[in-house]
């Protein structure tokens, strides 16, 4: 047991400005995501302008929720988790407030320009190249930050949860400079570096590794702090987090083949992309597994504690959604699945019941440890919250669910002369209530999180004790 | 590939799946103990302590069946760089036998109709209901379902055709396709504004639409010089070039003044893509027939 150093300030003042976003930024990109669902149900909501149709409010959804809201919370949790676990405060507070102001530029050009329709075309990787590089530039910044914290740290080992930031942090700053590399034409256009078949396979090398470094691995860091820390139990399994951490980041740089199947990209590659997501489906359990068991002697603690209930059930949807994820890469489930709602049922089961649920107990727990008070202003709204965000969720995916294998039933399906039974519309119709019960789960998931801005606001707002920094003073 | 691009990615390829594997195996032969104790890793975290747990035995047996199926999958597929694997799979060849498994199991269906005329085909009920389908998986996209087209997309269900209305003239559609291409200001580079605002007055006169008579009578001068080339001196049009007839108050791009101007200003590129190689002779007989009968 390492020693509390009664001299050691730690910097919470980036962890709570990065706390407060990720709330603003999780209602901002969750809103927008109930308004495109809404129109996907009532075109006529796109208002007949260019600023508002479909096509551009949801990249504006995406990033706003991947990089506004989870990249929030992965800073806010990342840079008071690498301090208290290394007992080391941040190497620097004015790099560490660039990056803080640098990333809410980002996200705020993100919202200008994405509507003003510039993009790169790139899902998730579409902001336009000057945006890029100063992505480029404050991510570098970030593993400055970060590393350099690691390197004065005065605990004798690096904590696993280290492990897993440290690992996003490094192959997502290698994926957005890889995958962005294009050459200018004007102030706001750019083409890829990267030519047809190659082009698509650097875009999904990406594409699914925005989904396994940015919202797997550091979720994952934040996982292994908070999940024991609110339990109060040591973590399940050293050695488990030793197979599955290096399993899970070697294998899932692979897997971004299997956005291609059946298509131009050549066989090899489509095969290594599946059995490598197949393979996914061990070490990703192995987060899961020693999550949960992480709680053995602590289960009664569910019955008391919304925020441990949030914590845990994120683990159970990670769990589902990183089975589905492995069988949906098999070419012949892909068959069906593909382009279908099942995919967007897939990608929100784990943002909805993963990313968000355990970003939203992260931050329940860090607020009041931030603003020196000893519990959130109402433990019965985390309860509320908890309960919005869980039917939300299984509303959302159950919907999609729903929707994407009967789109991919009723796309295949034959007359006896062979030509299809379906026209595309036709299964279009039949997804209206789909997409109505979706918006609704949505509407569902966006009032919880009106909640939690309630609480976190009379929370910070009752701040009698001073907002405590030292080290000593919060060992407690 | 080259030989080194194919070693580099089968070294990389096994080296992942084994290296998992033997990651998995020696850490679980290091354990000293294959139950759960109360032993942990002897540090603390902010707190945070580890156990000295066994791996899950499921978890590793999970774990190992499927870097095994990987490998078999890996021996039967192609995977390992110019490596075929064994069962000789591609998906080209895969494509290739479901085409020909449902040529074999509904060419037949179609084949009794592919040698009749399209004339007479379009009387028949069975082949028109097959037709319909047929246009709905292929035609609808563009012309919609009840094929009355859209902008851009032409009304075939009007009897006025850009390219004729005749068996053969249909069937030649569906097979080659069409390239549809009226350039800006016609043959005319050097047209002025006037004389764009004089030419379309001029086409809307032949529906007595124009809006500035005068200026209309005027661009009957440009009309000559700008458009008979293929709309004809009549502005009849042309079927052997798809230069539509102006005359009838029927428009592929909207009839209003602005539409009218717009078309000249910058002319229409088209496309109705060729259809041969995508259906058999026979789906294309039938298909012929069924817009043949829209208008027949």
């Amino acid at each position: 047991m390492s020693t509390v150093n009664a001299n050691l300030t730690y910097n919470y003042k980036v962890v709570r400005q990065f706390a407060i976003m990720t709330v603003v930024w999780g209602i901002v990109g969750m809103a927008m995501g109930v308004l495109i669902a809404a129109q996907l149900v009532w075109p006529s909501l796109n208002l007949d302008l260019p600023f508002t149709h479909f096509g551009r409010l949801r990249p504006l959804h995406t990033n706003a929720v991947i990089f506004g809201f989870g990249g929030s919370a992965l800073f806010a949790t990342c840079y008071y988790v690498v301090q208290r676990t290394c007992q080391a405060r941040l190497i620097s507070d004015g790099l560490a407030a660039f990056t803080f102001w640098g990333w809410q530029a980002i996200i705020v050009a993100a919202a200008i320009t994405l509507p003003m329709g510039l993009t790169s075309s790139k899902e998730y990787a579409e902001l336009e190249w000057p945006i890029d590089i100063a992505i480029a530039v404050v991510w570098v910044t970030y593993a400055l930050v970060f590393f350099g914290t690691i390197m004065k740290r005065s605990t004798p080992h690096i904590y696993v949860a280290n492990w897993f930031y440290g690992a996003f942090i490094i192959t997502v700053a290698f994926l957005h400079i890889g995958n962005n590399l294009a050459l200018p034409a004007s102030a706001f256009k750019s083409y890829s570096a990267y030519a047809g078949v190659t082009d698509a396979m650097m875009q999904w090398w990406w594409g699914h590794n925005a989904v396994g470094f940015f919202l797997t691995a550091g979720f994952l860091g934040m996982m292994y702090y908070f999940v024991p820390k609110q339990a109060a139990r040591p973590v399940y399994s050293y050695r488990l987090s030793i197979v599955h951490f290096w399993a899970l980041i070697a294998t899932y740089v692979w897997a971004g083949g299997h956005h291609l199947h059946y298509s131009a990209l050549p066989d090899w590659a489509q095969t290594a992309g599946m059995v490598m997501s197949l393979i996914l489906l061990a070490p990703s359990w192995g987060g899961m597994i020693n999550g949960m068991m992480t709680l053995s002697g602590a289960w009664h603690k569910l019955r008391t504690d919304p925020i441990l209930r949030f914590l845990v059930v994120s683990l159970s949807f990670y769990g589902m959604s990183t089975f589905e994820g492995p069988m949906m890469s098999i070419k012949t489930v892909n068959a069906l699945s593909h382009n279908t709602d099942w995919t967007i049922g897939h990608v929100h089961s784990g943002a909805l019941g993963w990313v968000a649920m355990i970003s939203i107990g992260a931050v329940y727990h860090l607020v009041p440890k931030l603003w020196g008070i000893k519990e959130m202003y109402s433990t019965a709204l985390i309860n509320v919250h908890f309960w919005l965000a869980t039917v939300g969720t299984v509303l959302y995916i159950v919907a999609m669910w729903v929707n994407g294998i009967m789109q991919g039933l009723m796309w295949r399906a034959v007359n006896e002369d062979g030509t299809l039974t379906y026209s595309f519309v036709e299964a279009l119709e039949a997804s209206y209530p789909g997409y109505f019960v979706r918006f609704l789960g949505g509407v569902i998931f966006l009032s919880g999180m009106l909640l939690m801005a309630y609480n976190v606001y009379m929370t910070v707002r009752q701040k009698e004790a001073v907002a405590a920094d030292s080290a000593a003073a919060q060992a407690a | 590939m080259s030989t080194f691009w194919s070693i580099w990615i089968s070294v990389i390829v096994l080296g992942t799946v084994f290296g998992c594997a033997w990651l998995l195996w020696a850490t679980r032969k290091s354990q000293t103990t294959d139950v759960e104790t109360d032993r942990t890793m002897g540090h603390s975290f902010d707190g945070i302590e580890e156990y000295d747990n066994p791996l899950p035995k499921w978890w590793f047996y999970l774990f190992m069946a499927t870097c095994v199926f990987a490998l078999g999958y890996l021996a039967l597929y192609p995977g390992l760089g110019n490596y075929k694997g064994l069962l000789g799979w591609t998906s080209t060849n895969q494509w290739e036998a479901e085409v020909a498994a449902a040529e074999e199991k509904y060419g037949e269906i179609y084949a009794q109709y592919g040698n009749t005329p399209v004339p007479e085909l379009a009387t028949n009920e069975d082949a028109l209901k097959i037709g319909q389908r047929l246009f709905a998986n292929n035609c609808a996209v563009c012309h919609g379902s009840a094929a009355r087209g859209q902008v851009g997309f032409p009304n075939l269900t009007d009897d006025d055709w850009l390219y004729g209305g005749t068996p053969d003239a249909i069937l030649a559609t569906l097979h080659n396709g069409r390239m549809g291409n009226m350039p800006a200001k016609g043959t005319m580079p050097s047209m002025t504004n006037e004389q764009v605002d004089q030419v379309v007055n001029y086409v809307l006169s032949f529906s007595g639409r124009e809006k500035d008579a005068e200026a209309a009578k005027a661009g009957a001068q440009v009309f000559q010089q700008a458009c008979v080339a293929c709309h004809g001196p009549n502005a009849k049009g042309n079927q052997a070039m798809g230069a539509p007839n102006l005359t009838d108050n029927t428009w592929l791009y909207g009839s209003t003044y602005e539409w009218i101007k717009e078309t000249v200003m910058n002319g229409r590129q088209n496309q109705m893509p060729a259809q041969a190689g995508r259906l058999t002779e026979d789906q294309i007989q039938i298909l012929a027939a069924y817009v043949y009968s829209l208008s027949n």
